[in-house]
């Protein structure tokens, strides 16, 4: 997945009294939208609603900061308030965090997405901080006369040691309101070894909410007058309602409105879709409702799509010519054919599987007086009112769309198909409307990870030095483009750290919706490059960990120079970042005496770059004699860079990623059968539970680097971690997954 | 139908239909949003609630079987949030989402009052109904622990067996 970043619009600092003796200090962003806003009340005070970012401090002392980007679970709503608190100088007992609304006049970047939310906050938060300190600061140097340089803050005052005088900021904020605002590109922020808040752990905001069970997400958004609906969809994906038993249905006590909406988006399926909408006073009635519908559809083309048509699809592939070469370094057919070297070939696939996120897919929608009022659990809440506006003809600026906590993302709310659907089911009602999807729609209308099978050729030379990689990837797309997040990129490691390297593609089409799922891309591919090193590493004679080591000190390889009018591979990892967290993690799990084992218990090992994150992972796993697996334990090492701004919340995302990394690679995977998803719920696409959990030992290296996110990166290497582990275990090397469906059995 | 219970120690009545569940009647009929649902079918544990002190999913409970049951809720496991569970999920920083976890409070309360010092096998055989998409596992452990002043072999009990059935139903 890519996500653009606009640095194109600078942002300024502005400044207020408020009434009560506060302040109000926020950003807007030189844009068309807020210049107008601030011309249209020239000298007015400006209202918070004006305002990004915003932080107000009242006279007491209390600060408020405005959340900008959606919660996840990730932990975004205290990482981004924690910045700006830092900077400012304050308690952070003495800071209330509240969410703010989609703005895109008023804020950059509101999407959760990419593991994104660090690197691009890091010094703009920061600088709005410093920079609303920096005016209480100039505020005490007038009121005391004495030159600001002599001034220092802490905990929410200021303090001039010469004279033993200190003031809290709350007295301070009718004369910072006069100052003049900084610069936000040149405040001076703290050096990181004076940071009292940023590095040191916070608890989630929400936790109190959370546990005396108030109404927090999409899901339990309640409006006045507020009718249910559920959407009802062919169950082969794209397919269209012909006809429905409409008038059956409206008859069912309860039943409101039953209608069918015609999708706008046929051939993009993040999109409206065509189906039935059943809309009714209880959601209960709207779906039971259901049982009673009778559809005819028309399925169209991808009926006849099956996973085993995709198999036998790339299964031919696999043997005849790639339809392209997306990399080519030296000669990898020539090097394999040398006298001396060792060949090994391995095929490797990975299946398509659900997001799954444990609150279902909901928007809760009000058309009113041409307006639209939308509250939506979104990862991308501007991309989903753009939608909505495309799809039903209504201007954005006629959409009010609230951000509401959300019961887990991984990705699956970047696609904003139950916001498009509310909306179009509100529109028509003409009332308050909870459209809310169950999980077996929720299992059926994803937007899957897509399934890849890598055919992999390598060679080591009598020395163990792995000389020559091939990879013929065999992914879904058109032949030109590959379909979302269904592809890989010219740049995946090991390309540019061996001499002769070769990656090739084919597509496979397909009517299946495919799209980013935590670490997209990534949480396929480092199963498969990662177990075949740990294959060449066995040809080679060499310990898997030196083996990766060794690899990853080769001098990189430039990407070859891009044909014209292509974009230039992307820059490819840091051979010493990776080799950092590789020896901690190989020192943490005790790899060096993992001979004492016992038979049926092994360590495998596996890394990957990813999101600008560095993590390598060693799973301990046992084999019981009848093929049941167990995890004994897991150790991830990371490298995000200089700072881990909340250490608790970093060590849980960490931990989460490895536990979802196990899910996946056990026993999740969807089948297609005749166009249609064939799982449907917890029980057939299952995740670990307690007892199934490690322990989960998380260590970083702090390197000298501006810190990364951490949403994604720590889950791709534990697939292949544990893979490797059961090798290491019984000799039996998992080259498809998911684990469930291999005989792991030994004598 | 109409039925009469007790939800958090005072009654309810309402008319609705007789398959309808409790998570339903919760949710939409009493404005008691805290139960969650994730799967309709027993598999999550997001809907957990205490029928008569015990943990019940209740989406799998219908309002035909409702009539006196005594029902607590997430809103009712104390008057401020003060149940020593919840203080300890605050305490060890738990929720990621936090989807999850009012159904997590709800199982380990009813096992605590049962079992005032669980064994980690106690405490995985209580929890293993509910899922944590999130995989905070570790510390809905460590929060019960400390919430019972017990500590553990911090290993896990069950493994995943290489053939499972329901993986490919
Ligand atoms: S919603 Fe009741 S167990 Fe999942
Ligand atoms: S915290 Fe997200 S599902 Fe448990």
């Amino acid at each position: 997945m890519t996500t653009s970043i606009r640095a194109d619009r600078r942002e300024f600092l502005r400044v207020s009294a408020i009434a009560g003796g506060g302040l109000l200090l926020g950003t807007y962003i030189e844009s068309a939208g807020a210049l107008e806003a601030l011309a249209a009340a020239p000298g007015a005070p400006l209202a918070e609603t004006a305002l990004g970012n915003y932080i107000s401090i009242a006279a007491d002392g209390m600060v408020t900061i405005v959340a900008k980007n959606p919660e996840i679970g990730q932990g975004v709503k205290n990482m981004l308030p924690m910045l700006i608190a830092e900077e400012l100088d304050v308690e952070w007992k003495n800071v209330r965090i509240v969410q703010g609304d989609l703005d895109t006049v008023k804020f950059q970047g509101q999407s959760a997405g990419g593991s994104t939310a660090t690197p691009t906050n890091w010094l703009p938060m920061r600088r709005v901080g410093a920079a609303g300190r920096a005016m209480i600061v100039a505020a005490a140097a007038q009121t005391w006369n004495v030159p600001a340089g002599e001034l220092t803050t802490a905990a929410g005052r200021v303090h001039h040691k010469a004279s033993n005088r200190s003031v809290g900021y709350g007295d301070l904020l009718a004369k910072a309101a006069t100052m003049t605002a900084p610069a936000l590109e040149s405040v001076p922020l703290k050096d990181p070894k004076d940071f009292t808040i940023i590095g040191k752990s916070t608890k989630g905001v929400d936790i109190p909410k959370i546990v005396t069970g108030k109404p927090l997400f999409g899901i339990d958004v309640s409006v006045p007058g507020m009718l249910y609906a559920v959407y009802h969809k062919c169950p082969v994906f794209a397919g269209k309602v012909a006809s429905a038993n409409l008038d059956d249905i409206k008859k069912i006590p309860g039943v409101k409105h039953a209608f069918v909406v015609q999708g706008t988006t046929p051939t993009q399926l993040a999109g409206l879709v065509s189906g039935v909408a059943i809309v009714a006073d209880s959601w209960w009635t709207a779906n039971s409702a259901r049982k009673q519908l009778k559809v005819t559809w028309d399925e169209g083309a991808t009926a006849s799509q099956s996973s085993a048509s995709y198999q036998a699809q790339a299964e031919a592939f696999s043997k005849g010519t790639p339809q392209r070469n997306l990399r080519k370094d030296g000669d990898a057919d020539s090097a394999m054919s040398a006298a001396g070297v060792k060949m090994v070939k391995g095929g490797y696939f990975y299946p398509f599987i659900s997001h799954a996120p444990l609150e279902p897919q909901n928007t809760t929608a009000h058309w009113k007086d041409g307006k639209l009022e939308l509250w939506s659990p979104s990862q991308t809440p501007a991309g989903g009112r753009g939608l909505v506006s495309r799809s039903l003809g209504i201007p954005e600026t006629d959409i009010t769309l609230h951000l509401t906590r959300m019961g887990g993302g991984f990705g699956r709310r970047l696609y904003n198909e139950p916001m498009v659907e509310a909306a179009a089911i509100a529109k028509q009602v003409g009332a308050p409307v909870k459209l809310l999807w169950t999980r077996e729609d929720d299992m059926h209308y994803d937007q899957y990870r897509a399934a890849g099978w890598h055919y992999f050729s390598g060679a080591v030379d009598a020395s163990g030095k792995l000389v020559a990689w091939k990879n013929h990837f065999v992914g879904f797309g058109d032949g030109e483009r590959f379909a979302p997040s269904a592809g890989m990129g010219a740049g995946e490691f090991p390309a540019g750290f061996i001499a002769n390297y070769a990656l090739d593609v084919s597509m496979i089409p397909t009517g299946v919706p495919t799209g980013a799922l935590r670490a997209p891309g990534s949480n396929g591919i480092a199963f498969a490059v990662q177990s075949f090193i740990d294959e060449l590493a066995e040809a080679a004679g060499k310990d898997p960990i030196q083996f990766r080591l060794d690899l990853l000190s080769n001098t990189p390889i430039a990407p070859p120079a891009p044909a014209a009018g292509q974009q230039p591979a992307p820059a490819g990892l840091d051979g010493a970042r990776m080799r950092g967290v590789l020896e901690m993690v190989r020192e943490k799990s005790g790899w060096a005496n993992r001979s004492s084992l016992p038979k049926g218990t092994g360590m495998g090992v596996g890394f990957h770059y990813s999101h600008r994150g560095y993590f390598a992972e060693v799973v301990q796993a046992t084999v019981r004699k009848d093929g049941e697996v167990q995890v004994d334990k897991v150790w991830v090492a990371g490298d995000i860079g200089s700072v881990i701004i909340n250490p608790s919340n970093a060590e849980n995302q960490a931990q989460g990623c490895v536990i979802d990394g196990l899910s996946e690679a056990f026993g999740q995977e969807i089948t297609i059968q005749n166009g249609r998803a064939v799982q449907s719920n917890y029980n057939n696409h299952p995740m670990l539970r307690m007892n199934e959990a490690p322990p989960i030992e998380v260590h970083w290296v702090k390197s000298n680097n501006a810190p990364t996110g951490l949403g994604e990166p720590a889950l791709p290497p534990v697939v292949p971690a544990l893979t490797s582990a059961i090798y290491a275990a019984t000799g039996k090397r998992v080259r498809t997954l998911p684990i469930s469906k291999h005989d792991l059995s030994w004598r | 139908m109409k039925v009469s219970f007790r939800v958090n120690g005072k009654p309810a009545s309402v008319d609705v239909a007789e398959d309808m569940p409790l998570l339903w009647i919760l949710r939409d009929v009493l404005d008691l949003k805290g139960s969650k649902y994730g799967c309709g079918i027993g598999q999550c544990g997001a809907c957990t609630v205490h029928v008569k002190g015990v943990a019940t999913k209740s989406c799998q409970l219908p309002a035909s079987k409702l009539a006196g049951a005594d029902v607590t809720t997430i809103e009712g496991l104390s008057p401020d949030g003060s149940h020593a569970l919840q203080k300890a999920w605050e305490e060890h920083d738990v929720p990621q989402c936090g989807y999850c976890q009012a159904g997590q409070i709800m199982a380990a309360a009813a096992l605590l009052a049962k079992k005032p010092k669980p064994t980690d096998s106690d405490i995985d055989t209580a929890m293993n109904g509910n899922l944590c998409r999130c995989g905070t596992y570790l510390r809905i452990k460590a929060a019960i622990r400390s919430a019972s002043g017990t500590t553990t072999t911090d290993a896990p009990s069950g493994g995943r067996s290489g053939q499972r059935e329901e993986a490919h139903a």
